[in-house]
């Protein structure tokens, strides 16, 4: 086991410096130079400049000097500097990252705990209409766009009860203490985190739904009714454990898909987290600071993918002990 | 040459009696799927979706871009279109027809180029196994963790939006799950007797890949095209809504980010476009459930 883990975690690697590549040769890609950016957001059209500008930034240098130079700056943590604050993008995006992760995990958890509770007792009685209405409100939370929810929620909640604030994560006049300041984020964190969840509730109540009323059916589950163990044993302990391998697995898959919610959650709330920068970045032309959040977030899904396939091995006995996975 | 020539009538009859075989199944499906009541809802759905879009502005004739009226005009008041105006005062009722028009043809386009890609280095990789094998997939697992539609902002954002572009960049981000799909599919089929049998009277890899394997991944590569589909246009919707579109073709995604401006005063610019948007996708959703459980009776409900 420690030998796979090993090879998956050189993987990781791989696909990490893979990434930078993929960074890299879009900025040579793309139409126009990075100088006559620079150059243009300055609004300098000066051939010198736009020559020392060159030179300061190594662009005249062969290509492969280029990548190597931009690879070991990245790995020294340097993304050079947005083109529109002229601050480290590094610095950007760390102001941004906790907004993210609080919306982000916010709506994973309540997707989680409620998509397998409500999956779970759909499973357990698959004919009833409470089935049937997890299974319509999945097809129908997958098929909304995440945007038109937000908006929807916004105009039938946000305008009608001033509890809701629309925009945000903190009252433009907020004076007050430590302990206020939380509670008013977390006022402000409902409708987003509400609409970011629903995407993922959709999928997760049915995920559940599939995978208990696979494992209710099994010849284990069988036995442990037979034995006469309860009821609540028996979908907890014998049930659940199993039922929710599947979920943990798309959970840890589905990182990269919670970014992309995340830029279109938080661009309709003004949520300030790195999908909004992003969403800005791309307005003001500011491409540092795209390739930067992308970076990230591909790292951020490497690294969620790796920590899943080593809790994968935890939960699932049957892979801790052969060390292999069918997948 | 004469080899050449038997093997290929070998390969034919093998083809042909498989097809045959194949029939059977299909018809039972399709019993399967018109008989499936929320299947047959999707398919309505659908359909009306596609009449309101390409037929609809033969008798509707408007310029979606048109200035027809005051600003804000609620739905039902007077001298207001079917459903309002916009901001500018834009007839919505166009809006929503014409807009779909962009929003089917890029997703469309981008869906075909997915399952294209998906499938041909599914296949490849499937087929061959091994380094081939591990080669294409370390590719496909690099496409993977981009994060998709931060991955696509950036493409449409560096090449500039057209249609083109967007469509690329949706199919560029997305092909990676068909891929995964169909190399699944090879690798469960390309085991089994009827391939061995193709093999044994000597059909040509190419042939039997295309002509022997693929055709027995069918039902599944249906349905999944039936979601691609779905997954593309809210897609689509997506990077529209934030702008990342050809701005001179307004499209559903489009319209919502135009009106969500004036959303307190103007509930319907953003209400409309997104319930197309919302049918559309319902509708092939319910298409590929029904697929699905047509094709695999037994876990019906699943």
């Amino acid at each position: 086991m420690l030998k796979s883990l090993a090879a998956r975690i050189g993987q990781a690697f791989g696909l990490i410096l893979a990434v930078i590549v993929l960074n890299f040769s879009l900025i040579h890609i793309a139409p126009g130079d990075a100088a006559s950016a620079i150059a243009g957001a300055q609004s300098a059209s000066d051939p010198d400049l736009i020559e020392e500008l060159r030179e300061t930034y190594g662009l005249d240098d062969p290509f492969l000097v280029q990548l190597w130079n931009y690879i070991t700056r990245v790995l020294q943590g340097d993304l050079g500097n947005s083109i529109w604050f002229g601050e480290p993008v590094v610095d950007l995006m760390l102001e941004r990252i906790w907004p993210t992760v609080l919306l982000a995990t916010t709506a994973l958890a309540f997707a989680l705990i409620l998509g397998v509770a409500v999956g779970t007792l759909a499973a357990r009685r698959p004919d009833s209409i409470w089935s049937h209405a997890v299974t319509i409100f999945s097809l129908v939370g997958f098929s909304m766009p995440a945007f038109w929810t937000g908006l929807l929620l916004l105009i039938l909640v946000g305008v009608n009860f001033e509890f809701f604030p629309v925009s945000g994560m903190h009252a433009v006049d907020f004076d007050g203490n430590r302990w206020e300041s939380m509670l008013d984020a977390l006022r402000h964190l409902i409708l987003p985190g509400l609409t970011l969840g629903i995407i993922y509730l959709a999928q997760y109540s049915r995920l559940a739904r599939a995978s208990m009323l696979e494992v209710l059916e099994s010849d284990y589950v069988r036995t442990a009714r037979a034995k006469g163990l309860s009821e609540r044993s028996v979908v907890f302990k014998h049930g659940l454990r199993n039922g929710i391998i599947p979920i943990v697995t798309v959970l840890g898959l589905q990182f990269g898909a919670v970014f992309s919610g995340a830029i279109l959650v938080e661009s309709v709330f003004s949520w300030p987290g790195l999908g909004r920068l992003a969403f800005d970045a791309v307005t003001r032309r500011d491409t540092p600071v795209l390739l930067g959040v992308l970076l990230l977030a591909s790292v951020s899904v490497i690294v969620a993918n790796l920590l899943t396939d080593v809790l994968y091995r935890v939960i699932d006995p049957r892979i801790r002990i052969s060390g292999k996975t069918n997948g | 040459m004469a080899e050449l020539f038997t093997t290929d009538v070998g390969a034919d009859l093998a083809a042909a009696a498989d097809e045959e075989t194949a029939a059977a199944p299909q018809r039972q499906a399709l019993k399967l799927f018109l008989r499936n009541r929320s299947a047959v809802f999707g398919l309505i759905l659908f359909l009306a979706i596609l009449i309101m879009t390409f037929v609809l502005p033969f008798f509707y004739e408007r310029d979606p871009g048109d200035l027809i009226a005051r600003p804000h005009l609620a739905p039902g008041s007077e001298g207001a279109p079917l459903l309002g105006t916009d901001q500018l005062g834009r007839d919505l009722t166009a809006v929503v027809v014409y807009g779909g028009r962009t929003t089917l043809r890029v997703a469309a386009g981008a869906a075909v180029m997915i399952v294209g890609f998906g499938v041909m280095i599914g296949a490849l990789a499937g087929f061959y196994g091994g380094k081939v094998d591990d080669v294409l997939m370390r590719f496909t697992e690099f496409f993977q963790v981009l994060p998709g539609l931060l991955f696509a902002i950036v493409l449409v954002a560096l090449f500039n939006p057209s249609v083109w572009t967007v469509m690329i960049a949706i199919a560029t981000v997305s092909w990676a799950q068909t891929a995964r799909l169909t190399r699944a599919e090879f690798l469960r089929l390309k085991n089994l007797e009827f391939v061995k049998a193709a093999r044994a009277i000597g059909a040509s890899d190419f042939r039997i890949i295309t002509r022997v394997i693929l055709p027995n991944a069918m039902p599944t590569l249906i349905v999944s095209s039936t979601l691609v589909l779905g997954w593309a246009i809210l897609f689509e919707a997506g990077l529209a809504f934030l702008g990342l579109a050809d701005v001179n073709n307004v499209s559903w995604g489009l319209a919502i980010g135009r009106g969500r401006a004036a959303f307190t005063v103007n509930w319907w610019a953003v209400t409309f476009p997104g319930l197309a948007i919302f049918a559309t996708v319902l509708g092939l959703s319910l298409i590929g459930d029904g697929l699905q459980d047509a094709y695999n009776p037994k876990l019906r409900g699943r």
